[in-house]
């Protein structure tokens, strides 16, 4: 693996040294603090009742029933709310969805009616005791047929609405990239459907909310990856019934996983919050498994046609792409509000093509809200499956290898930084050297060979690549924003009089190791001790304000303004260290941990002296203390990339995929600390294997949810995951303070085209070009016996 | 409901309750006894984060009854550590870093301790199957099965 030389001793523990995590000490004793560990005095339980229709009329709901089961005190409905004007809320996207519906579903496992009762058993037999009447409505699951004419319109709530279109979105100059198709030598067209997933993170979601009623102090643990945020739809949603911000209080305590699914407000919190309010005891809502593969936000569902264009010698040309995306009924993902599709417009990935134009129209159907990401930046996902996947379906048109039609088409290293033809400004890569590392590591050439032997024998082997770019850390403010809240982040810095150091931030982390990570950058540069640092974030009483983690944005936002409130903390420790070495600011030096004389250098004070003094023996004219807050403001977005390369056996008896090498090697910049990185990588593998073989959710006709549960639902285990091998190549960000990428989700977004294009190589001599995912022995086995080739 | 008077031993120490017969083991341990470490995942006994030892055998507590534990042993992620000492497992996953969330990681390793109990000597296939009842969604497994064979060099060593 590629490392740089860390600047600071193992003690320091700045960057690029494996730090072990602070957080394990607790999570290995079982001593973590997630949101179902809360316990507070008197407090409730809530469970939900769910829908069993996807669209239906709701007649009536009959709560004396379940009134009457020993234990449960309340039961929530739409009117209930509707009181308050709490029945519907925002959406992240400016949307709108019911928090707890009047008169009609939209989606099975759709919110109908809450209990709240003394324990979580009263209030489930609760549950199975409200009695609701349903008129059953016209389902719309296909997303194609939502957008006939005369399909029925499911948001009647909308006034004049008379389509289910959510948005219409292009980018990109059509006519040109037109012309280009037409002049090109070459044009593959190929239909990528991205299916349904759930991040199905191992905690699932739930809060605890607890209203005091003396103080009028509400308090919400909840799992959130943007506490600050919810804090401020919070009181924009419930303004008007006394919720006022600087009274509520979001604590997110550790999470248990996140990937993207705890960003969006869930109905069970907002009914949770309206429970505790309203009977003021503190009421805990934690979903089950099943809730939470079929009512909670879910990723992906694009239906992709995409054309790539080509000159015979395999100049890449062109690129144009059309996407249905099924939001189901709400809008409900968590974009940048001027990115409807997200960043998708990263499609024209690694490749230095002028000629592209991409369009997306957003639908409603009734499914659950979507649009939320699958650890990944904004469909990013998507964008990288659909290029990736069309490389190579050029390539097997051309008769070209897949490795050397990359290589001819990469942006040059030289060419950075780089304007795409879709507008983005790539800012540092260097594309070759990542896949030739890869391509040496597996052993490319050799492997041809061998697939070239195995073919003669009739067995089934392929090789797949996926050279992907992403693009993460949003974002610049002067596009990127949520619900109007610009898309910054931060860090309050406090340096202690004996030198050690409190550091909050306004992201949250759910896994990734901030309080491990975000200690080294102070480390790194102030040579304080990283295990003199302790690190706090998702507490919205405590912490700056932070638009949270997901998109891979911590680093680049929070990490950078760690690094810029650091560095401001050193620009007054260098006033401080002149003031009492007796010399002018010009002739101090900087080394981590100290500044010294110039030509003196036995003449130093250290940071901890330093700070003793900014509290004791500070100028003066001078303000005491040693302290920095920075909100920090991406200059532009960051771009990791890598190159993975797959290598898959297929059985002939089942159509099974075994993955039997898996070579990633990743370049996400400067790294802050090495073993967290791999670690990332690895988890980020595994969610970019599930997709690419294992899961899928599916709806049948009447909008019957397939795969609800993790019994149908295949998280991989152990078993089916291989061995990853990961190395690095290192260029940094020529933007960011200490020139990192961020990491968390490379992995996933890259790894699914390269074990697609492994499968459709193994196949190709078959005459197949491509395979949607998931890849099922399924969809394997009945490919084989349609050409024959089944044994 | 019924209720029933049940006596565990969980880590060591004797717990007597009177509990509904419906109760499950996870929300006794968790709830009445107040042992958080043991985690919920799901409901049907796939993702393994409520794993605990039921006389030595590991189990997914969320089900099994309260009351089917009556008269016997209980283990969890809090007794893994004994006088301050981390159990190798533990010091395992610490060391290889075994764990990003944590919330897998209580059933993760009382499946590993109790793999390292029956085959001091597992490799990686003897571990990859052991711990194929326990979901990982941050790790990706590597660094799992690393942990756990860090903790079988380190019991090997000490014996």
């Amino acid at each position: 693996m590629a490392t740089t030389t860390p600047k600071t001793s193992p003690e320091v523990g700045g960057m690029g040294h494996s730090v072990k995590r602070k957080e394990d000490p607790r999570l290995i004793r079982g001593k973590g603090n997630y949101v179902d560990d809360v316990q507070l005095p008197g407090m409730l339980h809530m469970d939900i009742v769910r829908s069993p229709y996807a669209h239906a009329k709701i007649k009536k709901i009959s709560t004396e029933k379940a009134m009457k089961v020993p234990g449960v005190l309340a039961v929530i409905t739409g009117e209930t709310l509707a009181q308050f004007k709490l029945h519907w809320m925002p959406t992240l996207m400016s949307d709108t969805q019911m928090v707890l519906p009047t008169d009609r579903v939209m989606y099975q496992a759709q919110e109908v009616a809450a209990v709240v009762a003394t324990d979580r058993y009263a209030a489930a037999d609760g549950v199975d005791a409200v009695e609701v009447e349903y008129e059953p409505l016209p389902v719309v699951v296909d997303p194609f047929k939502a957008l006939e004419p005369g399909a029925p319109v499911l948001r009647t709530d909308k006034p004049g609405k008379t389509d289910n279109r959510i948005f219409h979105w292009e980018v990109g100059d059509r006519a040109g990239t037109d012309a280009a198709l037409k002049a090109s030598d070459v044009v593959v067209k190929e239909q990528i459907y991205i299916p349904r997933i759930h991040v199905a993170s191992i905690e699932t979601c739930g809060c605890v909310a607890d209203f005091n009623k003396i103080n009028g102090k509400l308090t919400v643990y909840m799992t959130t990856q943007a506490p600050h945020a919810i804090r401020t739809v919070f009181a924009l949603v419930a303004g008007h019934v006394g919720l006022s911000e600087e009274k509520i209080r979001i604590i997110s305590p550790d999470i248990g996983g996140g990937f993207g699914g705890k960003v969006p407000v869930y109905p069970g919190y907002v009914i949770a919050v309206a429970a505790s309010v309203v009977i003021g005891k503190p009421v805990k809502w934690i979903e089950d498994r099943m809730e939470n593969l079929q009512a909670d936000s879910f990723a992906r569902d694009y239906h992709i046609s995409a054309e790539l264009a080509a000159k015979k010698d395999g100049t890449i040309t062109a690129l144009k792409i059309k996407t249905v995306a099924d939001h189901g009924y709400a809008d409900a993902a968590a974009n940048p509000s001027k990115f409807p599709a997200g960043l998708f417009s990263i499609c024209t990935g690694s490749y230095d093509l002028k000629n592209a134009f991409a369009e997306v129209d957003g639908v409603y159907t009734n499914k659950p809200p979507g649009g939320i990401a699958y650890r990944c930046s904004f469909r990013v996902t998507e964008a990288v499956h659909a290029i990736e996947r069309m490389v190579d379906v050029l390539a097997q048109e051309l008769k070209m290898d897949p490795a050397q039609l990359r290589m001819k088409n990469f942006i040059p290293k030289d060419k950075f930084p780089y304007k795409s033809a879709l507008g983005w400004e790539y800012d540092s890569g260097d594309y070759p050297a990542a896949l030739k590392k890869a391509m040496d590591i597996v052993g490319y050439d050799a492997l041809r060979k061998e697939q070239a032997e195995k073919r003669k024998k009739g067995e089934l082997m392929g090789i797949g690549i996926s050279s992907f770019t992403e693009i993460v850390g949003a974002g610049p403010s002067k596009h990127f924003d949520i619900l109007g809240i610009k898309m910054f982040d931060s860090c309050e810095l406090r340096v202690h009089p004996t030198g050690k150091a409190t550091a909050r931030f306004g992201t949250k982390s759910q896994g990734q190791g901030h309080e491990t990570t975000y200690a080294q950058i102070i480390a790194e540069e102030l040579g304080i001790p990283a295990a003199h640092v302790e690190v706090e974030e998702g507490d919205t009483d405590t912490a700056p304000y932070g638009l949270g983690t997901y998109a891979s944005r911590s680093t680049p936002t929070a990490g950078a303004a760690g690094a810029i409130a650091a560095r401001k903390v050193r620009d007054k420790a260098k006033k401080i260290a002149a003031y009492l070495l007796e010399v002018g600011e010009d002739d101090l030096v900087w080394e981590p941990g100290k500044f010294s004389v110039k030509g003196a250098p036995q003449k130093s004070k250290t940071i901890q002296d330093i700070a003793f003094a900014a509290y004791t023996n500070h100028p003066q004219g001078m303000e005491a203390g040693l302290e920095a807050v920075d909100y920090y403001d991406p200059p532009n977005l960051t771009f990791p990339f890598g190159s993975y390369i797959c290598v898959v056996d297929i059985d002939r008896g089942t159509g099974e995929v075994k993955v039997r090498r898996f070579v990633a090697v990743d370049d996400c910049g400067n790294i802050i600390n090495p073993m967290i990185v791999d670690g990332q990588i690895h988890g980020g593998l595994t969610m970019g294997l599930a997709p690419a073989l294992y899961e899928e959710i599916t709806y049948d006709e009447q909008g019957n949810v397939q795969g609800g549960s993790f019994i149908d639902y295949l998280v991989p285990t152990a078993m089916e995951t291989p061995k990853w091998e990961t190395d690095k190549t290192v260029t940094p960000s020529p933007h960011h303070p200490f020139g990192a990428k961020g990491v968390g989700e490379s992995a996933t977004v890259g790894a699914p085209p390269a074990i697609a294009n492994a499968v459709v190589d193994a196949l190709s001599h078959l005459g197949v070009r491509h395979i949607d995912i998931p890849i099922t022995p399924e969809k394997v086995w009945n490919i084989l016996k349609e050409k024959d080739a089944a044994l | 409901m019924s209720q029933h008077t049940i006596q565990v031993n969980v880590n060591g120490a004797l717990q007597k309750a009177e509990v509904p017969a419906r109760l499950l083991l996870v929300h006794f341990l968790r709830e009445n006894l107040r042992l958080t470490g043991t985690h919920i995942g799901c409901d049907t006994t796939h993702c393994g984060a409520c794993t605990v030892l039921l006389d030595g055998v590991p189990v997914k507590s969320c089900t099994v009854l309260a009351v089917q534990a009556d008269g016997r042993e209980v283990m969890t992620v809090e007794g893994l550590e004994r006088d301050g000492k981390l159990d190798p497992i533990q010091e395992g996953f610490y060391q290889e870093h075994g764990l990003q969330c944590g919330y897998c990681t209580p059933g993760m390793m009382m499946t590993g301790y109790a793999l390292l109990k029956a085959n001091a000597k597992p490799s990686e296939e003897d571990i990859r199957k052991a711990i194929s009842g326990n979901l990982c969604r941050c790790t990706g497994y590597v660094n799992i099965v690393k942990s756990v064979q860090h903790a079988a060099s380190a019991i090997a060593a000490a014996k």
